[in-house]
């Protein structure tokens, strides 16, 4: 009975306290923030909201962690989210990649600071939801050129039928990730030994993953699985944690000075504090960060949605 | 009492089948994912084969039990859904790779995916509604109030195979591990019927079976 009273109140203890994060959500937003367009999808309506001077995507769905994609209007230079900056650190590992394939756009902040460091790189956008595209499009100055290029398809479709082509890149983007529901089919060893096999020699694949749930062992487990050693880089906040691994697996982080200081220059544009980036990269090797029985995640097990509970 | 145990039995195996039919529906969306994606037109693809399917199946339970009366075609059909549940499990993969290839368009490709997957043991899982009507009723004043209880005990069953599937299955085993285990469900639940039917023999073939026609 006793137990039962216990459990009872901790619940809505944690039921309050959602409660009141929500309200108090609810009301920041409702005194600042200005729904400027709403853009109807398939999955979700989409809406854009510009709160002082951010500017943010965020989806129509009752969920406290709803900010998809967020730029500066004065600035759309500077990352507004934290694991975006943990993404370059694959440039520590290779500043010239000449192809870039990014899954998932959001507001294709990412595609166009990537586009301004490296001007003459092809970048691909692999966007599942076409209305996200038209809102990248419209309200966050998606730049789109001969070397520049959005495609509106699923990413693991994309990369299965770029494996037919024998395409290759130097650096893959997995960021298709938003907060209320994971595509269990882009955590899967297969997926990954698909995207590993587009990759150039060289290549490098950077992912942003989940941190604070059993899935961050299955995926930590699932990655090496397929790539071997990799960088596991967390930000001061611990919200994300981006895996950075390789075609070959990776090693000791083993950077010049020389090389150090100019992706310091020409990273500050963007608000990313290159030295900061290198201190937090951290070598996961087997089961360092995992114990050596967790399930990997396959096409025939990957119930990630609820491993993220 | 026998008859009593010979209608649990036919409502049991309807509760599985609705169960099994769910399941798989529901697990549909995970097998075609990696070569068609998780778009809404794949849930599209799949809903639609299940429901033509089993519009099909009704059509040709109804039909079959016209002719024959039988715990023994019934327990054959149950085997035979279990057993063409078992290409999901062993071709599938190789099915979709070729699909994937020839066809860019993920809505057809998808579409034909969950045909070539799903179309012909949903239409046999779908004959078992009609037809256990059909063994079911022996007083016509009865039909409707067994038809109704037969769909309550299909639907439950269909309603209990997805929420435990999503909610604890995905979690514990490989979908192929699941649905092999949905084909083993049918097939020994089908020849348990095939036993009792064989002994029982031709007593229940036999008896009765006109008088719904007084």
């Amino acid at each position: 009975m006793f137990i039962k009273n216990k459990k009872a109140k901790s619940h809505i203890m944690t039921l309050t306290r959602y409660l009141l994060i929500y309200c108090l959500a609810a009301s920041t937003t409702s005194l600042n923030a200005e729904v400027i367009h709403q853009e109807p999808s398939l999955y979700h309506t989409i809406l854009v909201e510009d709160e002082n001077d951010i500017r943010c995507i965020k989806f129509n769905v009752k969920a406290i962690n709803i900010n998809q994609s967020c730029m500066f209007k004065d600035q759309p230079n500077k990352f507004v989210f934290n694991y975006t900056k943990l993404l370059f650190s694959a440039l520590l590992l290779n500043d010239q990649p000449k192809d870039i394939l990014i899954i998932g756009l959001g507001g294709g902040s990412l595609s166009n600071a990537l586009h301004q460091l490296l001007p003459e790189t092809n970048i691909t956008n692999i966007e599942i939801d076409p209305a996200m595209i038209k809102v990248a499009r419209d309200h966050f100055n998606l730049v789109e050129n001969e070397k520049v290029k959005t495609i509106s398809q699923d990413g693991r479709l994309y990369i299965k039928r770029a494996r037919l082509k024998k395409q290759h890149f130097d650096w893959i983007i997995l960021d298709a990730f938003n907060g209320e529901y994971i595509p269990e089919h882009l955590l899967t060893k297969e997926f990954l030994s698909e995207a590993k096999d587009i990759l150039k020699p060289s290549g490098l694949l950077s992912s942003n993953t989940f941190i604070g749930s059993q899935l961050f062992l299955h995926e930590s487990a699932t990655y090496h699985s397929v790539f071997g050693d990799f960088f596991s880089i967390k930000n001061d906040l611990k919200q994300n944690r981006v895996i950075l691994a390789g075609k070959e697996p990776l090693t000791k982080l083993n950077v010049s000075e020389q090389r150090i200081n100019q992706l310091i220059k020409a990273l500050s544009p963007f608000g990313i504090d290159v030295s900061d980036l290198v201190k937090a990269m951290e070598l996961a090797t087997l089961n360092s960060h995992w114990p050596a029985d967790t399930r990997i995640l396959t096409d025939q097990y990957s119930p990630a949605n609820l491993l993220l509970k | 009492m026998n008859d009593l145990r010979r209608r649990a039995l036919i409502y049991t195996l309807c509760f599985c089948s609705g169960f099994s039919i769910m399941g798989i529906e529901l697990l549909g969306g995970r097998i075609l994912a990696p070569f068609f994606g998780s778009s809404i037109h794949i849930w599209g693809s799949i809903i639609t084969v299940f429901m033509v399917s089993l519009s099909i199946g009704y059509l040709l339970g109804g039909k079959l039990s016209v002719s024959t009366r039988s715990l023994k075609m019934f327990a054959f059909i149950y085997i035979f859904a279990g057993l063409w549940v078992l290409p999901i499990v062993f071709y599938s993969n190789n099915i979709m790779e070729f699909i994937f290839i020839n066809i860019e368009d993920t809505r057809y490709g998808s579409l034909l995916a969950s045909s070539c997957l799903f179309l012909i043991p949903t239409i046999i899982l779908g004959m078992i509604s009609p037809y256990s009507v059909r063994l079911l009723v022996d007083n016509h004043n009865e039909s409707g109030k067994i038809a109704g209880k037969l769909y309550f005990v299909s639907t439950l069953g269909s309603a209990l195979g997805t929420i435990i599937t999503s909610f604890y299955l995905v979690l514990l085993f490989d979908i192929n591990q699941i649905v092999l285990g949905f084909s083993l469900v049918l097939i020994s639940l089908g020849l348990i019927t095939m036993n009792i039917a064989v002994s029982k023999g031709a007593k229940i073939e036999n008896e009765a079976s006109h008088v719904y026609k007084k």
